[in-house]
């Protein structure tokens, strides 16, 4: 089993790393690892749609009976960092700077929801219409 | 802060950078919140916002737009002063560190009663100003720093040390990622030589970058 983190979430996966740099899973796992999922007109989630490169469609889909889709090639494809650990069991789909970088320069603040010690998650967006303070600390 | 101002549709969200929450837990305990303290192992808010160390803030107004980007939370780099044996500051640079605090505390009570026609709202052009431009390799560093989480909670600390250490050297302005991941000393703080060695390296540069609010030093 491989361990996939995208953004908030955090998903188990059948998985099989190749030890390549490919991590290639069910299109279902990928659905629910990062929301894409592998459709006729490319990589989808919600209203957007990545189409595959010409020419290079298998560094991305093994066809077959259970398609495979190469999560790890896809989410470089998109311009974000790829890393894991050296057994290929853990893996982090993260973001590139400019993309957090351009969504800060809208002056949107991003949304996060986030645990208290009792674990209740409190999200950004549920203090709309109150003017926060948002501040961080640590221990450390 | 929170107690005076909540009556004025307005609340503090306190954020521990914290990938040990039982060392977060007595602080949270002790202030005794009316308002969220939440807890960010993988410092989720750090890559959100970009932002460096700690103790930074972010004001948001009541439609969820940035007013003022991440800066220092009114702290003041006195720290840099101390008795390093004995860690403790001089009186007159605790003065001027509490004061920065209060000067800063202020300006936060001003924008809280006046809303966007206090002078501390910065206009858009110069809020995307301040927010400067990370190096590439940030996203790379923050992909990293939750990879080595995700190894520590697995229990492999050996390969999370390389990981931290190969996100620390990508994103060399982060505070946060380095003293996360850093040697404790014997009062449970990265403050130790590593860390003073890692201070004394920023020459004339600020720890805590000047807070653009009158009266700040």
């Amino acid at each position: 089993m491989t361990t996939v983190v995208c953004e908030q979430q955090e998903s188990t996966v059948a998985g099989t790393p190749d030890g390549a740099g490919a991590l290639w899973v069910s299109n279902m796992d990928l659905e629910r690892a990062t929301g894409f999922t592998l459709k006729p007109e490319g990589f989808c989630r919600d209203h957007l749609c990545v189409p595959l490169p010409r020419g290079r469609e298998t560094e991305f889909v093994q066809p077959g009976a259970s398609p495979q889709v190469n999560a790890a090639a896809f989410w470089g494809h998109l311009g974000n960092p790829v890393v894991h650990d050296k057994a290929g069991t853990h893996w982090v789909l993260g973001t590139a700077t400019e993309a957090r970088a351009s969504q800060l320069r809208s002056l949107a603040a991003p949304d996060f929801s986030l645990p208290d010690l009792d674990g209740k998650l409190h999200s950004l967006s549920e203090h709309r219409g109150r003017k926060v303070w948002l501040v961080s600390w640590a221990s450390w | 802060m929170q107690a005076q101002l909540e009556a004025q549709n307005f609340t503090v969200i306190a954020v521990a950078l914290d990938s040990r929450p039982e060392e977060a837990r007595p602080w949270i305990e002790a202030a005794k919140p009316t308002y969220p303290c939440l807890i960010d192992v993988d410092h989720r808010l750090a890559e959100l916002y970009n932002m460096l160390n700690v103790p930074e803030a972010v004001w948001i107004d009541e439609q969820g737009t940035i007013v003022r980007p991440p800066e220092p939370a009114g702290a003041f780099e006195g720290f840099r002063q101390m008795d390093r044996s004995a860690f403790k500051v001089p009186d007159e640079v605790a003065a001027k560190t509490a004061a920065a605090r209060q000067t800063y505390y202020a300006a936060v009570a001003d924008w809280v009663a006046k809303g966007a026609a206090s002078e501390h709202v910065m206009p858009g052009d110069a809020a995307r100003a301040k927010l400067g431009a990370p190096g590439p390799d940030v996203g790379q560093a923050h992909a990293l720093f939750r990879l080595g989480q995700l190894l520590l909670r697995g229990g492999n600390a050996t390969e999370a040390a390389d990981v931290f250490a190969q996100a620390a050297r990508l994103h060399p302005d982060s505070w946060a990622i380095w003293r996360q991941t850093a040697p404790l000393d014997h009062r449970g703080f990265a403050t130790g030589p590593e860390f003073w060695a890692r201070v004394d390296a920023l020459g004339a540069k600020r720890y805590y970058p000047k807070v653009d609010i009158k009266g700040m030093p």
